[in-house]
């Protein structure tokens, strides 16, 4: 007797992808498919659990940024416990937030990006790697490496351990910090700015040489999201989520967390267990959106430290205030990059930051927490129900690569039109359609890379269905 | 019978007392013997048998914390065959519920974990079970998740006898013995528990914690009711 298990899409996802190419007759690219192909379950399973034992679980989602959704499940526990978190532990998420942004960032522009940036696209695939790059770039390698160090080190110094920390609790942090601690961190930060100075003038510098990737990586024109301060300044802990339009225009903001649903739609794919986040006016599949950086710059209107601005400013010079290619991404890295550790100065000079008093306690004192956090991949949201007594009745977790999942979907669809053509894969055109993916630092790239084999499988589909080639 | 004896512990000849179980004259003697459900003050029940000995003339091993010394006796407390069995007791342990160290909240004051570093279990040969039990959040203080319980019993021991509230008792038949409260009441329905913190202070693992307290945050302090019934023991 047949069986059907049917397995529904409450997942998370970090993992491996499947693109799919699909020609025409005439041999030409018709569509694309992105699938995600893991399926993760942390909204089921977490039912039952203790709410107060959240942060700790959910960070398991990401080897990279931990903190993020420690921080959006911290938040969304504080909601439950309805309390206000000491001012000293606010000033403290930040920071290790920032931080975070920081070693996430370097991550993704000198590790995952910079093989392709520097040594180009359609370089040697065996070189065209970390190592490659220290090969060729040394100095940019090393740049990478002290940049991540930096901000591995300042999360390791205030929460114990540079991956999966348990400082971060529900009411605030477990921990006060001291000022020998504050000093290490602060005596870092000249290193970490000139090295984002060196960066940006050589992203600039090799920016030009891409210019078929800037017209085609995504650059169909999509919505924007990202948190802001209520004077419309980049916020990255905590904000309004501001929508704009493609032409830069407000059209909805969600001020209290729990409000997200009334904006924010979920669609699931048959052919994907990555969830597909819309933008519910406009429904699914038209309410495309993108987050991240290139999203949040654009969603600002400034960021609201001077370095960080003035960079911004060249930007915006070159690009325009709203900037549509997803190739940018990049550059809007870097400027957060800078933003972040800018930040970090401004947090630890704060002399509130060394009070003691880091942690409101309470029970359940509401059965529903929203937190809203932007993760370095962008607006990362932690819904949660809970019983009486505090036990997990349901959870729902929209992470930032979801946001970003339709905009990939068209954005892969457009890099093959440009670059896929005939009935062969050619390397350089596998590499710029994987690129497309990279260049939003999707979650599902984290562990990609770590395993040093590729992730994406690429296959090219002829109209009757025949696979003519793969790789 | 004279009240002073002599016992060999890894051929060392030490002085006991009669009355005394081989635990304690091993601990007495620098000579720790692993052990989960012992602790000091609460009646022995060698639940959990990691503190298995072999002692000379017997064909079978005997847990410590139950068996009295005895003038003359030789015991070993630590070889390849003793490490072997301990390990698998460990292994077996984790593999019957779901001890999950990231995420748990004794994390790093765990006598479990410690004792598996100890005796360097790195995984389980054993098919882990991932039974599907749930966690009592109804008491105002404590939390009770059965997924880390060893059935160790050190929590109804404390309860019956230093608090003398009986709260606790094992209930069920091996595999599927549980955990239980006054009659299967929910923590929270308990008609007896005085929310002392006795059980939970007691508890080795993270399956009794104090409400509220995140990963890595519950430590356990048995000592102060080690003491309270080492006090009570002295009283006429």
């Amino acid at each position: 007797m047949s069986q059907t298990i049917t397995i529904h899409h409450v997942t998370r996802i970090e993992g491996h992808a499947t693109i799919d190419i699909h020609l025409d007759g005439a041999g030409k690219v018709d569509h694309t498919d992105f699938h995600v192909t893991q399926f993760r379950g942390f909204e089921k399973f977490v039912e039952g659990r203790p709410y107060f034992e959240m942060p700790a679980i959910t960070a398991r989602i990401c080897g990279i940024c931990p903190v993020s959704h420690l921080l959006a499940s911290s938040k969304a526990c504080d909601a439950i416990l309805a309390v206000r978190i000491p001012p000293a532990a606010k000033l403290l998420r930040e920071l290790i937030h920032m931080a975070q942004f920081v070693q996430s960032h370097a991550l993704s522009f000198f590790h995952l990006s910079a093989p392709d940036l520097l040594l180009g696209f359609d370089s040697d695939p065996a070189l065209r790697n970390v190592v490659g790059l220290i090969e060729k770039h040394p100095e940019a390698a090393r740049d990478g490496i002290a940049l991540r160090k930096f901000g591995q080190q300042a999360i390791a110094r205030l929460a114990g351990e540079r991956i999966h920390p348990s400082w971060t609790v529900p009411g605030g942090v477990n921990k006060p910090l001291d000022s020998s601690t504050r000093d290490e961190i602060l005596s870092e930060i000249p290193i970490a700015r000139s090295i984002l100075r060196r960066t940006l003038k050589m992203f600039k510098h090799v920016r030009d040489g891409f210019k078929d990737e800037v017209e085609s990586f995504g650059a169909t024109p999509t919505m924007h999201a990202g948190l802001v301060s209520p004077a419309g300044h980049l916020r990255l802990y905590d904000g309004i989520v501001k929508f704009i339009d493609a032409e830069g225009k407000a059209v909805a903001h969600i001020e209290d967390p729990i409000e997200y649903s009334g904006v924010i739609g979920e669609a699931s794919m048959s052919d994907s267990y990555l969830k597909s986040p819309y933008f519910k006016p406009l429904g699914f599949p038209s309410g495309v959106y993108r987050v991240g950086p290139l999203a949040r710059l654009n969603v600002a209107d400034s960021c609201g430290t001077p370095e960080a601005d003035d960079e911004l400013a060249d930007y915006r010079e070159a690009l325009g205030r709203v900037v549509q290619s997803s190739f940018y991404y990049h550059w809007a890295r870097l400027i957060e990059a800078t933003y972040a550790v800018e930040r970090m100065e401004q947090l630890l000079n704060d002399p509130r930051i060394l009070d003691t008093h880091v942690r409101a306690t309470a029970g359940v004192n509401s059965n529903e927490g929203v937190g809203i956090i932007e993760a370095p991949r962008g607006v990362l949201i932690h819904h949660y129900k809970v019983d009486d007594n505090g036990a997990m009745l349901w959870a729902n977790l929209i992470v930032a690569t979801g946001h970003n999942n339709l905009a990939i979907r068209e954005g892969v669809k457009q890099v093959a039109q440009r670059f896929v053509d005939g009935n062969a894969l050619k390397e350089g055109a596998v590499n710029r359609v994987s690129a497309l993916v990279r260049a939003f630092d999707p979650c599902l790239s984290c562990s990609t890379h770590a395993y040093g084999s590729s992730p994406y499988r690429l296959r090219l589909i002829s109209p009757d269905g025949t696979l003519l080639d793969q790789k | 019978m004279p009240s002073k004896i002599s016992i060999r512990i890894d051929g060392e000849l030490v002085h006991a007392r009669l009355g005394q179980t081989i635990l304690e004259v091993a601990a007495e003697n620098n000579k720790p013997i692993p052990s989960l459900c012992s602790m000091k003050g609460l009646r022995p029940v060698g639940a959990c048998r990691l503190c298995l000995v072999q002692v000379e003339g017997l064909g079978r091993m005997l847990p410590a914390c139950t068996t009295p010394v005895q003038d003359g006796m030789s015991v070993t407390t630590d070889n390849a065959k003793l490490r072997g069995y301990r390990q698998m007791i460990i292994e077996l342990l984790l593999a019957e519920r779901n001890h999950v160290c990231a995420v748990c909240v004794a994390n790093g004051h765990c006598e479990l974990q410690t004792a598996a570093a100890k005796l360097g279990v790195m995984n389980t040969r054993y098919a882990y079970r991932y039974p599907n039990h749930k966690v009592d959040l109804s008491h105002s203080r404590f939390t009770l998740d059965h997924n880390r319980c060893i059935l160790c019993s050190r929590c109804v021991r404390a309860c019956a006898e230093v608090e003398g509230a009986h709260v606790w008792e094992i209930g069920g038949r091996g595999i599927g013995s549980l955990l239980v409260c006054e009659l299967n009441r929910t923590w929270g329905e308990s008609k007896h528990c005085t929310a002392c913190g006795k059980c939970v202070q007691s508890c080795p693992t993270g399956a009794l914690a104090e409400k509220g307290f995140a990963v890595e945050e519950m430590t356990k302090k048995p000592e102060p009711v080690s003491r309270i019934a080492a006090f009570r023991e002295v009283r006429p």
